[in-house]
């Protein structure tokens, strides 16, 4: 699988025409405790650079912003009972799967390497 | 944010790696291990927080009782010296200019501990209703420090970390001594629903104090964030969210600390009236019924959907595992129990009317 990533802090990893979007470890930190994930509904459209829900901390909510366009064809449910998930494994614990709509719109996001940079600078 | 402040204690918490956040226009520690590690440590044991950024304001003369009297609501005639009180200052329509802490230092004078964000404001204020009275007014909010040292074993910590002889104040009540060759207040007082104190010094001895509590082991540093996740719980209000020039006293529930018994005092008429009529709004509290959380500004709708309402402060609650939030909201709906619902992004949750204290405070009496 492919991990592609978004100045947003949002990842997705590409198996095929499917994609699981979740959060950076950078973005779990910078968060602090997960407390609540506002997920779209299976069957819902998203769009690249578009919000498709948000993640709350204990603090503030964050919008959560779709690094490529296609349809919810799962959500993590796992996370509804225990957001913290999101801080133990960040990148394990994927909040939406997508069929992609466009997969050229992967050529828009950044490798590790391109990330790791936007990460430092905003440091 | 070229003239962002810093206090006495800033390069402390950027030694400790806090995560920094401009708060009242100070550049502030919002948590150090985490909002839900300090709020525990402040529940269970002790936690420190800089509150260096709060202003402080001393007035005196021979006036100085009438003048506190006049621009503040509740009631200092009389008091003992040591006794500490809560209030505000109102505009002549009833909205709250700042509330504030007043400690009574001695015959005719009067310490006024006001919020970061509103000194420029206050002292304008405090200033520009002084005519007439015989008093002297000193800003000594860049000279002084802050500690609030909060938990249930604050009163261990005080006594054997510090040396310092605190048992004997009664909840709101403080004093003034000498602690390693400088003057200090200590108060009983603090922001957390916990027992605690909070100690006034020098900008040196703020640090020094700081050090030797975060050396001794016992004592979590804390931020301004689980400040706000333990103030809001006790249903404690904070000035910009709960309380603004807009919001008075009766509106936000907190009618007992205006004093309508003594002379006249600046809004007194307006709160009088707003008391005799009934408040257009209340602050209520709501509770979700989901794990959705309701923030600031979110609108609250009744059954059929029509705005009554918004979000002044919420959270998910770390001590009590709820979603819950304060809210200023018609006062129609106000009752407990009645059904509402908060609007967040794209959806809306149930919620009901509950009481403001979500968590049970454990003062000292």
């Amino acid at each position: 699988m492919k991990i592609y990533y978004a100045p947003s802090h949002e990842y997705i990893k590409v198996d095929g025409n499917i994609g699981y979007v979740g959060i950076t470890e950078y973005a779990q930190k910078a968060l602090g405790n997960v407390v609540y994930v506002d997920m779209p509904e299976v069957g819902d459209q998203v769009e690249a650079g578009e919000d498709f829900g948000a993640i709350e901390s204990v603090k503030a909510a964050s919008d959560l912003i779709a690094p490529a366009s296609g349809e919810v064809i799962e959500v993590n449910e796992a996370l509804v009972d225990n957001p913290r998930l999101v801080n133990e494994d960040a990148m394990n614990n994927w909040i939406i799967k997508i069929e992609l709509s466009d997969p050229a719109e992967l050529d828009q996001l950044l490798d590790e390497a391109a990330y790791t940079k936007v990460c430092e600078a905003e440091h | 944010m070229a003239d962002i402040k810093k206090t006495c204690l800033h390069q402390c918490h950027v030694d400790l790696g806090a995560q920094m956040s401009p708060f009242g226009g100070f550049d502030m520690p919002i948590q150090y291990r985490g909002i839900v590690e300090e709020h525990n440590a402040v529940r269970n044991a002790c936690g420190v927080f800089d509150v260096s950024h709060m202003g402080e304001v001393d007035v005196k003369g021979p006036d100085a009782e009438k003048f506190v009297n006049y621009i503040f609501t509740n009631d200092v005639t009389g008091a003992p010296a040591g006794q500490c009180f809560y209030g505000m200052m109102l505009h002549p329509s009833g909205g709250v200019v700042d509330d504030l802490l007043v400690y009574k230092r001695g015959e005719n004078h009067f310490f006024l501990v006001i919020n970061a964000a509103n000194i420029d404001k206050d002292v304008d204020w405090i200033l520009s209703h002084r005519e007439g009275f015989d008093v002297e007014i000193d800003h000594l909010s860049d000279s002084l420090g802050e500690l609030a040292i909060q938990g249930p074993e604050a009163e261990k910590v005080v006594t054997e970390v510090l040396g310092i002889e605190c048992a004997d104040l009664a909840f709101y009540t403080f004093k003034e001594l000498t602690y390693k060759g400088k003057p200090i207040i200590i108060s009983r007082t603090g922001y957390t629903g916990e027992d605690g104190f909070e100690i006034y010094c020098d900008h040196a001895l703020t640090v020094e104090i700081w050090k030797t509590l975060l050396a001794s082991g016992k004592v979590e540093p804390c931020g301004l964030g689980c400040r706000d996740t333990l103030r809001f719980e006790v249903g404690l209000p904070l000035y910009g969210d709960e309380l603004s020039d807009d919001i008075t006293p009766v509106e936000a529930g907190l009618s007992m600390f205006v004093k309508l018994d003594k002379d006249n005092f600046i809004g007194k008429e307006a709160i009088a009236k707003q008391k005799a009529e009934g408040p257009a709004r209340k602050l209520v509290g709501l509770e979700l019924l989901d794990r959705a959380i309701p923030r600031h500004g979110y609108e609250v709708l009744n059954e059929n959907d029509e705005v009554v309402g918004e979000i002044t402060t919420g959270y998910h609650a770390i001590s009590v595992d709820k979603s819950i939030a304060m809210a200023l909201i018609d006062a129609a709906y106000a009752k407990l129990d009645t059904p509402l619902k908060v609007r967040i992004r794209r959806k809306t949750f149930p919620a009901v009317v509950v009481k403001k204290k979500f968590y049970k405070k454990s003062y000292k009496q």
